[in-house]
């Protein structure tokens, strides 16, 4: 197992190397001392939280322990109260939400077309790299096809794609399977974690689910709510590509379950 | 397949993905010619024609004096009689083409000002009210104070129907605006849309509905508003529209006149509507999967 980790850790250290000495130090991510209230509610308290380059972290947490607010603070969408928020690589950070947010005015592929010349991608270059895109997340054939005549797991792909179109070194994912069914989520993250090793993007992504966190992080932040601080932080050492079903995952997923029902008991009690 | 993956698992992800695919995806086929035909066209026309059997057994039971209720063959005497005389055509198209050039100018002004109402909070709270209030004003209440203005020209007709066609584009654009959903211009942003490309990329394409609304109503009322400024201001130096027929028609005491105006303004209203709004409305909200079929 730790093998495994071993050997990717040390692929990507060889990766920056080559590419930039400056950034191989740098986190993809830097969060210190981040605090955020709106109005007297204190909704994150003092969050300190590192993404190497590369890195699968999941943020795991019941409702209110701020989760999404800090995504959306690394987002750049709202700024912290106190603290610092850097992102290293300079590009903005890539958004993936719950709903697919894609624009119904638009196909498939000029959704992506958008976000690539958003990004100052010349026009020519646009057509080819969509498609590119839309074959990575293994829907070829839909460059046409408009929003509503897509299924699904069909959007959060397209999103998905959309997403890698920014060419971010950061991709923030707000909860993106949550409203699908079991067996497309079941799929969609063993794309999402072929697409985040092929890519070598670095992903920070929030859910609620716990098995799902397991399933596809190498670190997982539990954050306790009310206000939002974190509270532990495990290391994944399980070799991709997990199943959800994989005892190891289960083994993993009833400790942290445990520990997630416990920060939600303490709020029962006065 | 981009995929380089070759695990037993991971080849086979890509069949299961494409079954989802399929499973889930929605055929969508194109309504027959023959249903159309039966389900759209049919009603109305049956509609169309109880009403005139409906006139002519009022006109058979003498319920009133002839020169009040025409006989429908009357009003069909008078359409062949102006059809013959060729001045039909040149009577709609006066009319038609007040009414277009009027719209088109109520277009121009109707959209800057409503991005600013939607967009400047300032003027929003200075003029919306005002803006939307206006809609309940009829149009023909403006003009007396535009044959003042003006006298008794084509200026005084357009600057009628741009009172009254105005508010209607300008306040659908501000509700199409309004009614962008928040996470639309959340991804925009997270996209780099803001500013003037965020304006240009997301807020007016997601805006076109409301907006298109807007056109149709305030075309419904440049129409109106014209035939009002028509009716009013007849006079010789103007050319003939179907308001100062319809008008004429009362000077005559010439009812199956009368029937014929009313009719054709009807008809113009409701065939530009359908010919140009309808079909744009349609488009738009189609490609969006908003137009539900029933």
């Amino acid at each position: 197992m730790t093998r495994t980790l071993l050997t990717k850790a040390a692929d990507l250290k060889d990766g920056t190397a080559t590419a930039d000495t400056a950034t191989t130090t740098d986190p993809a991510v830097r969060i210190t001392g981040v605090h955020k209230s709106f109005g007297p509610a204190l909704v994150l308290d003092d969050i300190d939280l590192e993404v190497r380059p590369g890195e699968f972290v999941c943020l795991l947490g019941a409702s209110g322990c701020g989760k999404s607010t800090l995504l959306n603070l690394v987002a750049g969408l709202d700024s912290p109260t106190a603290g610092a928020i850097e992102v290293p690589g300079g590009k903005r950070p890539a958004l993936m939400f719950q709903e697919h947010a894609l624009f119904p005015w638009l196909t498939a592929g000029k959704n992506i077309e958008l976000a690539l010349r958003l990004r100052g991608l010349p026009r020519e270059q646009r057509r080819p790299e969509a498609q590119r895109l839309l074959e990575l997340v293994r829907l070829g054939d839909a460059y046409k096809k408009r929003v509503h005549e897509l299924s699904g797991g069909m959007r959060q792909r397209v999103a998905l794609a959309r997403a890698l179109a920014q060419d971010s070194d950061v991709l923030l994912m707000d909860e993106p399977f949550a409203a699908l069914d079991a067996i497309t989520r079941d799929v969609l993250h063993e794309e999402l974690t072929r697409i985040w090793r092929e890519t070598g993007v670095s992903v920070l992504f929030v859910t609620h689910n716990v098995r799902e966190a397991v399933r596809l992080a190498q670190r997982v932040v539990l954050m306790s709510s009310r206000p939002g601080r974190v509270s532990r932080v495990w290391d994944v050492e399980l070799p991709q590509p997990r199943r959800i079903e994989d005892a190891a995952v289960a083994e993993l997923s009833v400790e942290i379950t445990e520990e997630l029902r416990g920060e939600i008991r303490r709020h029962g009690q006065h | 397949m981009a995929s380089t993956d070759t695990s037993p698992a991971h080849s086979d992800i890509a069949g299961l993905e494409a079954g989802l695919d399929a499973l889930e995806t929605k055929a969508t086929d194109r309504t027959p010619v023959r249903q159309v035909l039966l389900q759209k066209v049919l009603p109305p026309v049956t509609a169309v024609l109880l009403v005139i059997v409906l006139w002519q057994v009022l006109v058979w039971a003498e319920v009133t004096d002839e020169y009040k209720l025409p006989p429908p063959a009357d009003v069909a005497d008078s359409l062949q009689q102006m059809w013959l005389e060729g001045t039909l055509l040149e009577v709609i198209w006066t009319s038609v083409s007040r009414g277009l050039l009027g719209f088109l100018l109520a277009l121009a002004i109707g959209t800057p000002l409503g991005l600013i109402v939607a967009r400047v909070k300032f003027v929003r709270a200075a003029i919306g009210p005002i803006l939307s209030g206006l809609q309940s004003l009829p149009s023909v209440a403006w003009v007396p104070p535009a044959v003042l203005w003006f006298g008794l020209n084509d200026q005084m007709m357009y600057a009628v129907i741009l009172l009254g066609a105005v508010p209607s584009i300008a306040n659908g654009l501000v509700s199409g605006i309004d009614q962008v959903p928040p996470l639309f211009l959340r991804a925009g942003k997270t996209l780099g849309a803001t500013g003037l490309a965020g304006a240009r990329h997301i807020v007016l394409p997601a805006a076109l509905p409301g907006y298109l609304a807007g056109l149709k109503q305030g075309w419904a009322f440049s129409w109106r508003s014209l035939m009002a400024a028509e009716i009013i201001a007849s006079s010789p130096d103007l050319g003939l529209g179907l308001g100062q027929l319809l008008e004429n028609g009362r000077n005559n005491s010439d009812m199956p006149g009368i029937f014929l105006a009313i009719l054709l303004i009807l008809i113009v209203g409701i065939a530009i509507d359908l010919l140009i709004f309808s079909p744009l409305e349609r488009r738009v909200l189609r490609s969006r999967g908003l137009l539900v079929k029933n």
